[in-house]
């Protein structure tokens, strides 16, 4: 143990690796849990009674059924939801692009969400200024939209928007109101970084397409979605005229079945950032080998004085694997601390503004077990072969 | 205590280096007493370094039976020879083989981290044994900075520390000018004396091995003569200090 304090450089050297592994580790999967957690939050907040409805399969490994499988939704379906199924309340066709947006002297790139004049209704989102558009502006297809609130922040600040004209992809767009801010950061995304527009002028003014992403459904409550999703099944069977037995060329779905999707695609990711920073933290387990093998060599008189003077086998083995468990453990510690400090500061790092961190207690106890198995795993070969050296020879060794 | 402490029936070791053996000892039979102060001599190559190693049980004998008080321990296991030299055995080596950059105390409470003795006996211990070598007032300083002697002295007290029956000396005076040495022979010669502990040496120098009662000559892995006489401990018995 005092030689570890002895070799305080070579000592911290070695640990380094464990510092970035268990910091990264800690800081990756805080990355994932906040994604997780921002979309279970945003589907929280969306409301129980809400469908979706999306062209084509979702069976990715299969082969796609149709030609052109994802351009058979028409806003006609959305209509005819709305007007025959009775459980449905509302719906909102549902296209969405990404462009550049221009006002004056600024300009951001945004989420341009094509929608229905029934949009607020169903995602259960207020106008804060101004109104949205109605339904003649959605069908004129005319030129209107409304704000997110963080592209309102960032085109006119402390400006009063309404009335004013921006440019989408070099179109100009009259201002009629602005989206409450939805607040919370899901992940990734920011909810309030778009600009909703009728999804008649998105399809032909900014996608020039004649079909839809998808259709926003309200049940007309939580408990009649089911009941929604088989009667929209139903009616777009027959609307596609779709043989019975054959496959969908739609699909519905309902909130807590999106939720589900996203968060284990979220898991998936967390895995993924977790298994990278999990093999910087290998690297580094093979640096304390390495160290620790310098170290047994370097002290091969003073392993055979102990032997001398009545060590066992044993004693010197658990001598060199706690100087390495101590190693990593200590780097397990510090890469706690950094990794949970990174996670924290990364709100404050304008580059990462958008992402939300959650360090979970299962993370740490993670990172710390897996740093201390480091510690046994890589340092018991060199403690191994320091207790097998022969007394004679090591108090020799020159 | 009738017996004898060493009994020493045909050792034989042969080293095995690639393709040729080379026997290191070719039978030795012998006996010593308890309490006796032995001085083994011999040119290099004869194999007195092999039959300390084999003596204080960190070799064992190709063939042959070595009784420790009686006890067969040519066929131990290595922690049951570990756990042997521990208790009844201290070693001194020529080039004092102390841990580096360690106070003088660590080093004598050493031995007594493997037999598990309280950290505050171990302490009181270890003082005792530094004061008896006199490096009272010195346990805190690094061995690094100890002259050859003291640090020889060090290696005494940790070979003392366990309370041995044996304590196995090589070359104890090799790395030590002759009045330091002579002074670390005193030591000895108390030891012996006071302590009634059985004393065992490696040495080439006559000056040295004659503080011992009992020479032992060896060559070729073969013992080719004995001389007992007075030794110079006997002659002018160490006046402490």
């Amino acid at each position: 143990m005092r030689a570890l304090a002895r070799n305080k450089m070579r000592s911290f050297l070695t640990i380094l690796g464990i510092i970035i592994g268990v910091a990264a580790v800690i800081a990756m999967v805080s990355i994932g849990e906040g994604a997780k957690k921002g979309i279970e939050e945003r589907f929280a907040s969306m409301g129980t009674n809400l469908l979706f409805v999306y062209p084509g399969s979702r069976n990715i490994r299969g082969v796609q059924s149709g030609f052109g499988g994802f351009t058979n939704l028409k806003p006609d379906d959305a209509r005819a939801i709305e007007e025959r199924c009775d459980a449905v309340k509302a719906t909102s066709p549902s296209i969405n692009t990404r462009a550049q947006v221009v006002y004056a002297n600024k300009n951001w790139n945004t989420q341009i969400q094509g929608t229905g004049e029934k949009f607020p209704e169903i995602r259960n989102w207020r106008v804060v200024e101004g109104v949205y558009f109605d339904e003649s502006q959605v069908a004129s297809g005319a030129k209107v939209c409304v704000l997110g609130s963080l592209v309102k922040q960032n085109l006119f600040e402390d400006e009063d928007p309404i009335g004013k004209t921006i440019r989408i992809n070099k179109i100009p767009f009259t201002v009629i109101g602005v989206l409450e801010s939805k607040g919370e950061q899901g992940g990734f995304f920011n909810r309030d970084d778009m600009i909703a527009a009728p999804y008649t002028t998105v399809m032909r003014r900014l996608r020039g397409v004649d079909y839809i992403n998808s259709i926003d459904v309200a049940a007309v409550s939580a408990d009649k979605t089911s009941e929604a999703q088989r009667q929209i099944e139903e009616l777009m069977r027959e609307r596609h005229r779709i043989a019975p037995g054959a496959e969908d060329d739609f699909q519905v779905r309902n909130i807590a079945d999106v939720a589900e999707s996203a968060a284990e695609s979220t898991k998936i990711m967390t895995i993924l950032l977790g298994s990278i920073a999990g093999i910087s933290l290998i690297v580094g387990g093979i640096g304390i080998m390495n160290i620790m093998l310098v170290s047994v060599t370097e002290r091969i008189r003073e392993i055979g004085v102990r032997l001398a003077v009545g060590a066992r086998e044993r004693d010197i083995l658990l001598q060199f694997l706690i100087e390495a468990v101590v190693l990593s453990v200590t780097g397990g510690v510090i890469g706690i601390i950094i990794g949970v400090g990174a996670s924290r500061l990364m709100k404050y790092i304008s580059l990462f503004s958008n992402i939300t961190t959650v360090v979970t207690p299962e993370s740490i106890m993670l990172a710390f077990f897996f740093a201390a198995s480091v510690g046994i795993f890589f340092g018991y070969y060199p403690a191994r072969k320091a207790s097998k050296l022969d007394p004679i020879e090591a108090l020799r060794y020159e | 205590m009738s017996d004898k402490i060493i009994r020493l029936e045909n050792i034989v070791r042969i080293y095995q280096i690639g393709e040729t053996q080379v026997q290191a000892l070719r039978g030795i039979t012998y006996g010593v007493n308890y309490s006796e102060f032995l001085a083994i001599m011999g040119p290099s190559g004869s194999g007195k370094s092999t039959l300390m190693s084999i003596l204080g049980l960190l070799d064992r004998p190709t063939s042959g039976q070595y009784f420790l008080e009686g006890v067969d321990v040519s066929k131990l296991s290595r922690d049951e020879m570990a756990a042997i030299r521990n208790r009844k055995i201290g070693f001194v080596f020529q080039n004092f083989n102390l841990l580096s950059r360690t106070s003088a105390l660590e080093n004598v409470e050493l031995p007594m981290v493997y037999s598990h003795v309280s950290s505050k006996e171990a302490r009181d211990r270890a003082m005792t044994a530094l004061a008896a070598v006199g490096l009272k007032g010195w346990e805190h300083h690094r061995t690094n900075q100890l002259s050859g002697g003291q640090m020889q002295r060090v290696a005494i007290a940790r070979a003392l520390v366990n309370d041995p029956t044996l304590i196995l000396a090589d070359e104890p005076t090799g790395n030590l000018d002759s009045k330091t040495g002579a002074e670390i022979m005193d030591i000895f010669c108390r030891l012996n004396q006071e302590r009634n502990i059985t004393l065992i040496m490696v040495t080439h120098d006559p000056v040295i091995a004659s503080y011992a009662r009992r020479r032992l000559y060896l060559k070729d892995g073969q013992i080719v003569g004995e001389e007992v006489s007075e030794g110079a401990c006997d002659r002018a018995p160490a006046s402490g200090g």
